[in-house]
Parts: structure tokens; sequence; C-alpha cells
């Protein structure tokens, strides 16, 4: 074993251990401490466990690679998840705080109709499902570096591990845990980046100090045969990322198993500042991310250009055991790089590697990897923990028992929540070996499907009095069916062939066009069909004020 | 918990209070909202070009707020939401206080 292994080992070991410990302290039987911890996480917790919970092995594993390739392009990945977070808190999390159920498919089930209810369910589990799958193929790249396994094996332990604490504890346990692996990945982040920066720049704030190598990353870029890294659409046309952008945004506002997150809280303000301090501590990441992509490209290019390919540093071929890191065999001395093997580059590095490599291309020490293998793995758990749960819910508490066990007791109801995540992680194990597209692209799609399903349903639900379940019901299928239909169009899967995008729009973009579809069906549809009933109106109403004087309310809300 | 609702100082002026409670956060909204436009889609994404022009510490303006900028943008809007809301909620009579409310007195509106 080289010294890498046993400090990635020593640090996985220990940092899995605190997780269990936590999940079995904190287990619990009861259906409400399963689903929304009981109503009773602290705000700064609250916003540390949503933090860990949708910074996944994307935004860990993926993101950094992605901007370090992408240049300004990447910025849709930063910009588009960061600001689906101002969304989230100002149109979506109080009011759904309000309502107080335990799932958004019971939020639009009240909201409008049972049938709206089951199509939400559906496409929780549809978009939840594609997610994790991406997470477990983050989680088997880890494994497979630094265990020295075979990526399905890696897949494999991964799986195990989540599902145990998963499956013991519901959203409790998940909480705790979930802060504890903030703490792990948001360390593992930044202690490398932090390094980097001050041996590169000799100042130790990498969001500052970045900005002094980028003329000189733009001219390395342009020697070997890639974009200038600052310049704007190399990769994608304007509309494409105005889109992009947005549906990234739309969709993290969207997203099921964030959503559920503001029902821990335990007061409607709570759940506003729960949104703050969940993008305070993402942000702490995401201000990081672009940096860390610009040091690591910047010394992967400057380690490898015009050195010959007997004479590589040490992390190509590590990395290149995996199958991930590609030396062309006809090069003699590296002249170009990419991260497209179909490029024919003299070296081709996938983006999933570059923050997990970054400290070994850097130079830095074997714990420092370790570290950072520890953290790329807590990204990957605690986000398929929490889209598990959702898988869970959807399954058990909005499809099974609506239409076959209406009178079950909870401990059945945890008891087939459970079956569902055992029967979701098998299915994603088998689609995580075989990914469909790499990590960053398997959760934009998610997003996409959540961007066009959910939000318009939902904001309109609040903001809109007069929508109706036949209007919600018809926007959500229509949109979220012609997202996926130019996916399937646009994409190579399921054995169809790829045809040209639309306009310049790529799959990833077109969730915000759904969204629009949706929001466009529903307000006509809503229009030429009946107002919903003055029970719901009144509902709509009262979640749009604080609970307190409730007690008054009730006997004169009449009013408009 | 009826005994924390009638302890709070109650909202003036019958249902005239939930009118303009309301109108003040859509008000509110729709202002965070144009900056989140603005920054984001257009500082970051519709005048990139233009904006990257002018150089700062090594940054291209456009490319800073699109990776950058923006980001610190949308924390402050957040953090501007809550602050206007607390003192909304405080103005009338209607802040919560987290340790009175004991978990389960705002089960929402369906109950």
């Amino acid at each position: 074993m080289s010294d890498i292994q046993i400090w990635t080992t020593i640090f996985i070991v220990l940092s899995f251990g605190a997780y269990m410990t936590i999940a079995w302290r904190s287990r619990v039987r009861e259906t409400e401490g399963f689903y929304v911890a009981g109503h009773g996480v602290p705000t700064i917790a609250n916003g540390a466990a949503i933090g860990a919970d949708w910074m996944s092995a994307a935004s860990f594993i993926s993101m950094a690679g992605l901007i370090a390739f992408l240049g300004y392009d990447g910025s849709i990945y930063l910009m588009g998840w960061t600001g689906g977070y101002v969304l989230l808190a100002l149109l979506l999390a109080p009011y759904l705080r309000k309502w107080g159920k335990y799932t958004v498919p019971e939020f639009v089930g009240d909201r409008y109709s049972e049938l709206v209810r089951t199509v939400s369910a559906v496409a929780a589990i549809i978009v939840s499902f594609t997610y994790v799958v991406g997470q477990m193929n983050g989680g088997g790249i880890v494994f497979s570096r630094f265990l020295n396994v075979d990526i399905t094996w890696g897949v494999i332990i991964a799986a195990v591990v989540i599902f145990v604490y998963a499956v013991l504890g519901g959203m409790k346990s998940i909480t705790y845990t979930q802060v504890a692996q903030y703490t792990v990945l948001i360390i593992a982040y930044l202690i490398p980046a932090v390094a980097v920066a001050q041996t590169m720049t000799g100042i130790p704030i990498p969001q500052v100090s970045f900005g002094q190598i980028l003329s000189g990353l733009n001219d390395l870029s342009v020697e070997l045969g890639l974009q200038v890294f600052t310049d704007p659409f190399n990769s994608r046309p304007m509309i494409d990322i105005f889109l992009v952008t947005m549906a990234l945004m739309i969709g993290t506002a969207g997203l099921p198993h964030v959503i559920i997150r503001f029902y821990t809280t335990k007061t409607v303000r709570g759940s506003r500042w729960s949104a703050f301090w969940a993008l305070f501590f993402i942000a702490l990441l995401y201000t990081t991310a672009p940096a860390v992509g610009a040091f690591t490209k910047f010394n992967l290019l400057q380690g490898v250009n015009g050195v010959s390919t007997d004479n590589l540093p040490q992390w190509v071929q590590n990395w290149a055991a995996t199958g991930l890191v590609q030396v062309n065999e006809n090069a003699n001395v590296v002249n170009s790089v990419s991260n497209d093997p179909a490029a024919g580059a003299d070296l081709t590095v996938n983006n999933d590697i570059l923050v997990l490599a970054s400290p070994e291309i850097a130079g830095l020490p074997a714990p420092i990897v370790g570290l950072v293998a520890a953290g790329g793995l807590a990204a990957a758990m605690s986000t398929a923990a929490g889209l598990l749960l959702v898988i869970s819910s959807s399954v058990s508490h909005d499809l099974y028992f609506r239409y076959f066990r209406k009178s079950a007791g909870d401990y059945e109801r945890l008891f087939a929540g459970r079956i569902a995540m055992a029967v979701a992680i098998v299915v994603a194990v088998v689609a995580g070996i075989n990914p469909p597209a790499f990590v960053a692209q398997v959760v934009a799609f998610a997003f996409g499907m959540a961007a066009s399903s959910f939000f318009p349903a939902i904001v309109l639900g609040i903001f809109w009095k007069r929508c109706n379940a036949t209007g919600a019901a018809a926007g959500m299928i229509v949109g979220l069916g012609f997202t996926i239909a130019y996916m399937l169009y646009t994409l190579e899967v399921f054995g169809l062939a790829a045809h040209d995008p639309v306009f310049g729009i790529s799959p990833e973009g077109i969730g915000a066009v759904g969204a629009l579809v949706n929001a466009v069906v529903t307000i006509v549809v809503s229009l030429l069909t009946a107002p919903p009933s003055r029970h719901i109106t009144d509902m709509v109403e009262s979640i749009r004020y604080p609970s307190v004087p409730r007690h008054t309310s009730a006997a004169d809300s009449g009013g408009e | 918990m009826a005994d924390t609702e009638d302890k709070s100082p109650g909202p003036p002026g019958g249902n005239g209070w939930r009118r303009e409670y309301w109108k003040r956060n859509l008000g509110l909204m729709v202002v965070l909202l144009a900056i989140w436009f603005i920054v984001s889609f257009g500082c970051g994404i519709l005048f990139v070009e233009q904006l990257n022009q002018i150089v700062i510490a090594g940054f291209p303006l456009g490319f800073w707020f699109a990776q950058q900028g923006s980001i610190y943008v949308f924390l402050l809007l957040i953090l501007a939401y809550c602050l206007f809301m607390d003192r909304l909620d405080k103005r009338f009579g209607v802040y919560e206080y987290d340790e009175a409310s004991g978990g389960k007195s705002d089960e929402g509106g369906a109950s």
C-alpha cells in the first residue's frame, strides 16, 4: 500500500465511523422523526445539513474539473446552483413550511388533487433517482482510485454504507450525520485550495488570489490547444448559457430533497434563515471551486507542457490505472491536452478527477490527498441519503398507501419506505456502474426535470389562488413530457440516436423552456376550467401570513 | 400555545394588516428578484463581453461576476430578505420566537 492509500483508508474509516455513530445514536421509529426530524432542527445545523445534502458528488468531485475545462462557460453551474437558493428562499421555503407537511407531493396533493399528487410523486421519484445514479458513480470513482478496487466494487461498497445509515434513522439521523459530513467535506475542500493558493500566489485566500494566474492560464490554454479560459461562449452559445443557468436555478428550487429540508425547522422564520445559512455554507465551497479549477488547470498544463510521455508526473500514472487519464500512444511529447477522448489530444483528462487529483497535481502531502477522498465520499453519501429518503417517502407515503393500504400504521409505513430505499439502491447501483453520461451532466438532467415539473405548480399554487388542479396536472405532464422528450431527442440514450439541438439549446438547458411551457399550460387550462373551491383558496390565503395570530383569522378570513 | 399567541401584541386593524403585510412582502420580493436577475443574467451573461473589457485584480469583470460576484450578491439578497421579514413580522406583531413555538404550534394552514 502506498502512503496515499494508507491515509485515505484512515480518513475514510474515521469519518465513516463518526457518521455511523451519529446515525445510531439518533435513530428513530416514528414517522414524523423519520421524515422531518420532528420539526426540531436548529437553524444553523439545518443550514449545514442542507449544504451537505445538496452539495453532491457533482459539486465536490465534478464541478471544479468542469470549470477548469469550460472556463467562463462553467459559470452556468456556479450561478445556476447558487442562484436557485434565492428563488427557494423568497418563493417557496416559508410558504411550504407554513403548510407543514412531509413531502412535496403532499403539498400539491392538498392544494390541487390526488391526481396531481400522484403525478408529482412519480416526478419526484424520477428526479431523485436520476440524481442518485450520479452519486453512486461519484462514490465509485473515489473508491476505485484510492482503495484500488474495481469501479464496480467501489459503487457497491458506497451503496451498502449509504443503505445502512439511511435506513436506520431517517431524517433525524441523516440531518446530524450531514452536519458531520458537511464539516468533513468543507475542510477537505478548503485545505488543499488554501495550500495551493498560498504556494502559487502568496495569498492564502483562493477566491481573491486566482485572479493573478488568469492571464497566464489564458496563454497556457491557447498554447495547448484549448480555449481562452476567461472568454465567454466558447462551448455554448449565449442563449444556451442563459437557459442552462435558468434551468439549474429553477431546478434547485424545485428539487424535492432540498425542499423537504425546510420542513425540518421549528418556525416559518427558521425556514427563511435556514435558506440563508444553507447558501452561506454552500457559497464557501462554490466560491472556492472556480479557484480550484483555475489553479489545478494551471498546474496541470504547466506540469505536462512539452514534457516527454515517458517522463510525465506520478499522478498521471496513478490515475491512468483507473482509465480516467489517458496518454496518447502515438505521442512522444505532450503538446495538447483535452477532456474529450474524441479530440485525440496527447493527454486526455476526465473532468471528474480534477478535484481528487488536485493535491497530487500540486504535489501536496499524502494525508491531504486522503482527506480529499474522504470529503468526496461524504459529499456523495450525504446527497444519496437525502435522495433515498425522498424516494422512500414518495413511494410509501404518496403512492403505495394512498392506493393500496390507507389504514397502515406507522410501523408498516416505515417498513415499506425502507423496502423502497433498498430497491432504489439496487437499481441505482446497476445504473451507477453504467452511467448514461458523466456525473455533473446526469445531475443537470435531474435539475431540468425538477424545473419543468414541480416548480411552476408550487409557485403558482402559492401566488395565484385561481390556479386549479386540472391546470396544474396538465402543466406538469406537458412540461415534464416536453423536457424528457427533448432530452431523448438530443441524446444517445436507450439505444436512440442523437439529433442536433434546436436553436443551440442543449438538453441541460431545456428544463427552463419546459418550466415555461408548464406555467403557460397551467395558466391557460386553469382559466378554462372552474376555479378551485373556497376551502382551498382559504388555505392558500392562510399560508401567506405568519401563524401566530391564526386563531383570530379562522373566524374572519373572508376578506381578500 | 394559545398563551404565546395571546401575549403577542395582536395584529392592528383587523383584516387590513394582512393585505398590508402581503403587499410589503410582495414588494420586497419583486425588488430582490430584480436585483437577482440583473446581477446574474445581466452582468454575468448578457453583458459579460462588455464588462470583460475592465480588468480588476486580474479578473475580467464579467467573468468575476459570473464566477464570484453573483454568488456573494445572492447571499446578501437572502440575508436582506430574512432581516426585512423579521422586521416586518415584528412591526405587525407576528414575530416568531423559536423557543416559544414548541415545535407543533404551527402545523400549517391545512389543519
